[in-house]
């Protein structure tokens, strides 16, 4: 039983490792296009992100999905907090479908 | 006025961002009620702004996963998500979303795919609609023809009841779901999964609309935790999409962010809307927004059909999607006031 989700585990994340690459091959071949922020307007920060996005996608993506979930879960926290002083219990609720 | 538009780093576009912020409370308080990522509401909300589409799918699915992530927690605190069965569910989603999308990179070569595509989603949103009113009607029934013996039905009892049927296939391994109070073949979740994942892969969506029904009809969860789960694997599939968009370089950051703000308040409100409104309340709510959706594909299939009147039934297809969100939104944060003015009244009153 144990080696049988061994091989379901495994199994799932080769699934997760090759889907991208073969779902890309798949793809329809089209002719590259090459997309640029301009970034004579921006200063600072902007400027900076806007270049990275020009220089590498795999950081800008890197970033991005790691920015996500971690704002998420902060603002999640802080709605939180927020909610919690309502006076409202937010741990518990009734199961019942009608 | 200028301090209410931003510039946008990458696409280079001007928005107004509070529309941002109230789109992202309109579809967090929809996707924390209903349990989805909502899609198919923020992306035309996102070109109504002024976002080019291109940017608005990837900034759509960004901001989607960091809601998703809010909804997910509070869910979670209520018990609401069964993380084994999301775990096993996301095994099928993903092949079954990748042998979508290849299918449908097969269907393109052979041509018409749009119209294909268009038409089977209409099918499927009219089956899912059909399913929950079927269902509630089954449940009133039940409901009458015990009133009539004098007996109560169980609080937990429910209209269509398929996934018992489902339950008595005992093809090993038997899994025991705690949270959603299921026991039954492993299969069947990730059979269910990868049908779902498939047509999710097929149509181009992020398949929560398909899903959580599939989970309360086909597996038997109760309402809310369907709810939960599902958020859960919107979570992780939303996390996937945008990796694959912003690698194509198809997001932007500072408009997500953005949004997440309205969405963290909006997710929060949905969530614990679902606390005071019982699980038949929810499958109703579900299956008018999935008419809504419905009838604005329609449109925009009406829009492709009669192109003298395309701008007309394009604009009403907007207007119906976004009128809903409003619709919607509101009712469920009154009934999330109400709920929790009567929670903190009963509170006062034990004191």
């Amino acid at each position: 039983m144990q080696n049988l989700w061994k091989r379901i585990i495994g199994f799932g994340f080769m699934v997760i490792l090759l889907a991208p690459g073969a779902a890309l091959a798949a793809g329809e071949k089209v002719a590259s296009l090459v997309m640029v922020a301009d970034t004579r307007k921006l200063t600072g920060w902007e400027a900076w992100w806007a270049n990275l996005y020009n220089e590498s996608h795999l950081y800008f993506t890197i970033i991005t999905v790691v920015t996500i979930p971690v704002v998420g879960l902060l603002f999640g926290v802080l709605a939180d907090i927020i909610m919690g002083h309502i006076g409202i219990d937010l741990k518990s609720r009734e199961l019942a479908e009608h | 006025m200028d301090w209410l538009y931003v510039l946008m780093p990458i696409s280079g576009v001007t928005i107004f961002w509070p529309g941002l912020i109230i789109l992202g409370i309109g579809v967090g308080i929809i996707g924390g009620f209903f349990g989805m990522g909502g899609a198919w509401m923020v992306t035309p909300g996102l070109n109504i702004l002024g976002f080019p589409m291109a940017f608005a799918i990837g900034t759509d699915i960004a901001h989607m996963a960091g809601k998703s992530l809010i909804s997910t927690m509070r869910h979670g605190k209520f018990g609401n998500v069964d993380y084994k069965l999301g775990i096993i569910m996301l095994v099928g989603t993903i092949v079954g979303f990748e042998v979508g999308a290849q299918m449908i990179m097969w269907l393109e070569r052979i041509g018409q795919v749009d119209k294909v595509v268009r038409y089977l989603y209409l099918v499927l949103l009219a089956l899912i609609a059909w399913m929950v009113f079927a269902d509630v009607a089954k449940k009133r029934r039940k409901e009458r023809e015990a009133l009539a013996r004098g007996e109560e039905v169980d609080k937990l009892a429910t209209g269509l009841e398929w996934h018992k049927t489902f339950h008595k296939l005992k093809i090993p391994p038997m899994i025991n779901f705690k949270v959603a109070q299921i026991y039954c073949s492993a299969w069947l979740p990730i059979t269910v999964s990868f049908l779902t994942g498939w047509l999710a892969g097929i149509l181009g969506i992020g398949g929560g609309l398909i899903r959580m029904p599939m989970l309360i009809y086909f597996i038997g969860c109760p309402t809310h935790v369907a709810v939960g789960t599902d958020l859960f694997e919107v979570m992780i599939s939303g996390l996937y999409g945008t990796a694959t968009y912003t690698y194509k370089g198809r997001t932007e950051l500072m408009a997500a962010l953005i949004m997440l703000v309205g969405a963290a308040i909006g997710a929060q409100v949905g969530t614990v809307a679902t606390k005071y409104i019982k699980g038949y309340g929810i499958r109703i709510a579900f299956g008018l927004a999935v008419v809504g959706c419905a009838l604005s594909i329609v449109l925009k299939l009406l829009a492709k059909q009669i192109p003298a009147y395309g701008a007309i039934f394009d604009g009403s297809a907007t207007v119906l999607i976004l009128g809903l969100v409003a619709a919607m939104s509101l009712y469920i944060f009154v009934r999330m006031v109400q709920g929790a003015k009567q929670e903190v009244a009963m509170k006062k009153a034990q004191q």
